[in-house]
């Protein structure tokens, strides 16, 4: 059983900025970004439980989020619809 | 680590005079190897075919998909609504795989990249190459997409928005790129013929082979002065 998904696509949300020691699949440079979730992906094992030898279960609902390069980076040189998408897991996600 | 491998690694050792131990990974890999070997799960033989066929396999498969969503619209759609079902209706088994395929449109040029490591949809396109695991590939092209695909030979107009792909968690991702004018009529094996390893990443369109001149032609000619300068050949 996993969790239920509580973002939709479209959803605003923004990557915790923390920064826990151990397996995290959230890169750093994408923590306190804000961005729109793209698609949900599916439930997932928490990769930082796998890491540790545990079950991470319950499966975290996985979202596909979407971030304007210009907001992530200062000073990014390209196009204003230039975009970067990631995989988020929803324990990493706050509204 | 084959055992072809283990004999050359001991070749090696032996020609330079001195005791190599297996770090800490291949020692790993070799015990667990023959422990699953010793046990009868495996066959050294089978683990060897694996490997071949690992190393064997190159973006053919991708690029068979591509051909096809080319050809048939309604194929593109069930492949961008879910790449793993689209991979098996051609018959590619991909136990595993959570593909998404991302489409390029005249607007959006889209780049795959894993920024954790070297995810990759190994199953479809091979192993990757060396440059998408490196460092440089991988913490640049988040951060200038633009310069990196230039760099590569890519200009995008910057009116094309770029789109970059994190691989960073549990799917993996192919571009289908856009098809090139001047290939109507082409059958699916040429256009899939186009379809390179580059375009499936996204550092690459695919682009038609340039017609290539007669050798004769091509060659700047020489000032004939120098050639009426040398002896004529006997006969």
């Amino acid at each position: 059983m996993g969790s239920d998904p509580i973002f939709r696509p479209g959803d605003q949300v923004r990557v915790r900025k923390a920064a826990p020691l151990g397996h995290v699949r959230t890169p750093y440079y994408i923590r306190g970004h804000a961005g729109v979730v793209e698609r949900i992906c599916g439930a997932f094992p928490n990769p930082e439980e796998l890491a540790q030898m545990r079950d991470g279960l319950p499966a975290q609902p996985l979202y596909r989020v979407r971030f304007r390069q210009a907001d992530v980076w200062p000073g990014y040189r390209g196009g204003a619809a230039d975009v970067i998408e990631l995989e988020i897991f929803q324990h990493w996600i706050e509204a | 680590m084959t055992a072809a491998r283990d004999a050359k690694a001991g070749r090696v050792a032996k020609a330079a005079g001195r005791y190599e131990p297996y770090a800490y990974f291949q020692l790993m890999e070799v015990s667990l190897r023959e422990l699953l070997v010793e046990k009868g799960i495996v066959t050294d033989d089978a683990i060897a075919g694996a490997m071949a066929a690992m190393r064997a396999r190159g973006p053919e498969r991708g690029a068979a998909m591509v051909a096809r969503a080319w050809l048939d619209p309604a194929y593109k759609a069930r492949m961008l609504a879910n790449g793993s079902m689209a991979a098996e209706e051609l018959g590619f088994e991909v136990p595993g795989l959570r593909l998404i395929v991302i489409e390029n449109t005249p607007d959006t040029h889209n780049v795959i990249v894993c920024t954790l490591c070297s995810c990759y949809p190994r199953m479809l396109l091979g192993l990757p190459p060396e440059w998408y695991k490196s460092r440089p590939y991988r913490s640049r092209v988040v951060r200038e997409p633009r310069k990196v695909l230039a760099e590569f030979g890519l200009k995008v107009p910057t009116k094309v928005a770029i789109r970059v792909h994190d691989s960073n968690a549990d799917m993996r991702y192919m571009v289908l790129p856009r098809r090139p004018a001047g290939t109507e009529g082409w059958s699916e094996a040429q256009l899939a013929g186009l379809v390179t390893r580059d375009c499936l990443i996204g550092v690459a369109d695919p682009a038609l082979p340039k017609p290539r001149r007669r050798a004769q032609a091509a060659r700047p000619r020489k000032p004939a002065k120098r050639a009426n300068t040398r002896k004529p050949r006997k006969s």
